[in-house]
């Protein structure tokens, strides 16, 4: 991979959208070109004392030489998005890319565009994009409350009733079925939200007979189906036992501890930094793409960098065979 | 004064003659792009990025699965729009893994290519290059693919005919080129110079080609269509007949046609053609004019292509800007401006190199 660049950039606003979500606008220290929908952003953090790296989708092109962002405080927060959020106009920031690794197919019959929560972030880039060009396009959005459809007024006035939202105080559920079978052939679904939602688009997807590479789909690696806690990993093999603390992944916290590990996305695409589970007294929750229903069901598997464990621990095998 | 190296990249740019692709995996680079051509079994071009998601091992190196090609490498295999469709050894695949696909148009029988924004790529902005497939017009050209010289060089030679008298004496050149005033137009997208050389003797080339005898009215009327098309309205008849006044009617008329594609920096694809309008359904005149522009060394095209090259080798080895301008280069500068002006409004500075764009995997 190539090293990143990082350019210096200053925060020059920030806006609440919800009590927890605020809009962020950066601006770099030279002139920028518009970039397609989809993009992210690599913002330099602290946590704490230590610096670390976030990605964050671009809201729009940027074509006015300023780069929009959403972010949201997370409860379980590793220190990212408290950082974020404590940062106040005028800050100077570290940035690199914008990289896209969420591209938008150009020329399709038809585009489904389904967020989820502050998932919405790439896919307001692209329901601009798809409005600006004349593409027939849908986005449903779903959130928990009507409060916190960030972003969702200001979409509205500007591509009207393509946008469809939902929420679950008010019982509503995106019916992903009848919005796939809308698609003409051909047509596209572009997914960001919380693990569960992208599960349901990929088995509806799945459902439909449609090719697998139709559904494109991006994943921050954060959130499962059940809340992030702390659990115990036990390497016998290593004679370990290493606690992963909630706000830390496991590939951290055996790579803190010591345990030799290689990875490369941390958004549990590729399957590097896998190990075998031995045992588990735990609920494995397995927050990766890269394997399979079938084999997350299997259970013989997981992916450190994004998958935990809830209500008990674990024990795991690591490729570490020296004598 | 800009950087002459640079190239729009919200353009269509001739990547192919059509006849070339076929169900064979072409590389091609493009705007310091490895491309990967190939026709689907729909009868529509594809063009793909030409380097796997994973390893970058050129795709063009695998093979095609019906519309998909699989990396000969590890497997991998991605669709016409450039999405990886299968992954050796999981049952899933990368979201991220995916090539860019390059928005691919064929007309006026060549491929066209569009390397910057897909979104902006409208079929409509294709330039207009008609006299290379519509009646009355007849000729077969050619490719100098990998032509050692920075692109604009060619739109120079093309855009200022003075150089025929030096370069091409003895077929289409004569010293009447150089005496002759010319006029210099422009819209926003075209570049138009015209020169009319009225009651002198015919060279050597249309002499032979009009076949009557006598002095003759010769018009050069070039045009240019920004970024890198050129069309040359050319021909003779005889002299005071109302050629300028619009008959061509005791004449022999023809078109030279350049789409020209950067390469690299310093090389470029310089597609060609002659059409004419006389003597259509003459085969044999359809080779001898082949041949008198790509002659093993000895056609017209084969002097421009030494004079391109060795002036690109000048400039590699004693690089002064901007070059001297004489008032014969205003056709050539009015096409720089619009080149120029097309990048600025890409928001990139012609001398910075190219920004990520597109649906690029980085």
């Amino acid at each position: 991979m190539a090293a990143t660049h990082w350019i210096p950039a200053r925060l020059r606003a920030t806006r609440a959208l919800t009590p927890d979500i605020r809009l962020l606008e950066i601006e770099p220290s030279g002139p920028v070109a518009p970039v397609p929908p989809g993009s992210h952003l690599g913002v330099a953090v602290m946590i704490g004392e230590r610096p670390d790296t976030r990605s964050y989708s671009l809201l729009d092109s940027g074509a006015d030489g300023l780069y929009r962002i959403a972010v949201k405080r997370l409860p379980d927060s590793r220190g990212g998005s408290a950082y974020m959020h404590g940062l106040e106009p005028g800050a100077r920031l570290s940035i690199s890319g914008p990289r896209n690794h969420f591209g938008l197919t150009p020329g399709r019959p038809g585009y489904l565009l389904v967020a989820g929560g502050i998932g919405i972030t790439p896919l307001h880039a692209m329901a601009l994009a798809l409005h600006g060009a004349g593409s027939p396009f849908r986005l449903l959005y779903a959130a928990r409350t009507r409060q916190d459809l960030a972003l969702a007024d200001g979409l509205r006035a500007r591509i009207g009733d393509r946008l469809e939202t939902v929420t679950d105080e008010a019982g509503g559920r995106i019916d992903l079925a009848a919005a796939i079978a809308g698609l003409p052939p051909g047509g596209e679904a572009y997914v960001c939200g919380p693990y569960g939602m992208m599960e349901a688009a990929r088995r509806a997807w799945a459902e439909s007979g449609r090719p697998a590479q139709g559904l494109r789909f991006e994943t921050f690696g954060t959130g499962g189906r059940h809340a992030a806690e702390a659990f115990t990993v036990r390497i016998p093999r290593l004679a370990r036992e290493i606690v992963v603390p909630r706000n830390q992944t496991m590939l951290e916290a055996l790579e803190a501890a010591g345990v030799g590990m290689i990875h490369d996305c941390r958004r549990g695409e590729c399957g590097l930094c896998t190990v075998k589970i031995l045992d588990a007294d735990g609920t494995v929750d397995h927050r990766d793409v890269f394997f399979s229903d079938a084999q997350k069901a299997a259970n013989a598997h997981l992916c450190t960098c994004v998958s935990r464990v809830v209500g008990g621990g674990i024990t795991i095998d690591t490729a570490d065979r020296a004598g | 004064m800009t950087d002459p190296k640079g190239y729009p990249l919200n353009a269509w740019y001739a990547a192919a003659w059509g006849h070339e692709i076929g169900r064979a995996l072409t590389p091609r680079r493009i705007c310091d792009k490895d491309v990967v051509l190939y026709r689907r079994t729909d009868g529509a071009v594809a063009a793909l990025e030409d380097a796997c998601w994973h390893r970058l091992l050129p795709l063009s190196l695998g093979h095609l699965k019906g519309d998909q090609v699989m990396c000969g490498y590890h497997g991998l295999v991605f669709d016409a729009t450039g999405r990886c469709t299968f992954m050796p050894a999981q049952e899933t695949i990368n979201p991220s893994a995916c090539v860019r696909a390059f928005p691919a148009v064929e007309r006026y029988r060549l491929v066209w290519l569009w390397m910057g924004d897909p979104a902006l790529a409208d079929p409509d902005l294709v330039p207009d290059f008609h006299w290379n497939s519509d009646a009355p017009w007849v000729g077969e050209g050619g490719t100098f693919y990998g032509l050692k010289c920075n692109y604009r060089l060619v739109i120079d030679n093309l855009m200022d005919l003075t150089h025929e008298t030096y370069v091409h004496a003895g077929s289409i050149g004569d010293e009447a080129i150089t005496r002759s005033p010319f006029e210099v137009t422009h819209t926003d997208r075209c570049v138009t110079v015209e020169r009319w050389m009225e009651g002198i003797e015919p060279p050597p080339f249309w002499a032979r080609n009009l076949g009557r005898p006598g002095h003759v009215d010769r018009w050069q009327i070039i045009r240019f269509e920004a970024p890198t098309v050129v069309a040359g309205d050319v021909g003779v008849a005889l002299a005071g007949t109302g050629a300028r006044q619009g008959d061509r009617s005791q004449g022999v008329n023809g078109f030279f046609l350049a789409a020209i594609t950067p390469e690299t920096a310093t090389s470029c694809h310089y597609f060609w053609n002659f059409v004419r309008s006389w003597r259509t359904d003459d085969e044999e005149l359809t080779k001898a004019l082949n041949r008198a522009h790509v002659n093993d060394g000895k056609g017209v095209y084969d002097q421009d292509h030494d004079v391109l090259e060795a002036q690109q080798r000048a400039i590699d080895r004693q690089p002064r800007q901007p070059f001297y301008n004489l008032n014969i280069d205003a056709g050539a500068l009015w096409a720089h401006r619009l080149i120029d002006g097309m990048m600025a409004k890409e928001g990139r500075d012609p001398g910075k190199g190219v920004p990520p764009v597109g649906l690029a995997a980085e």
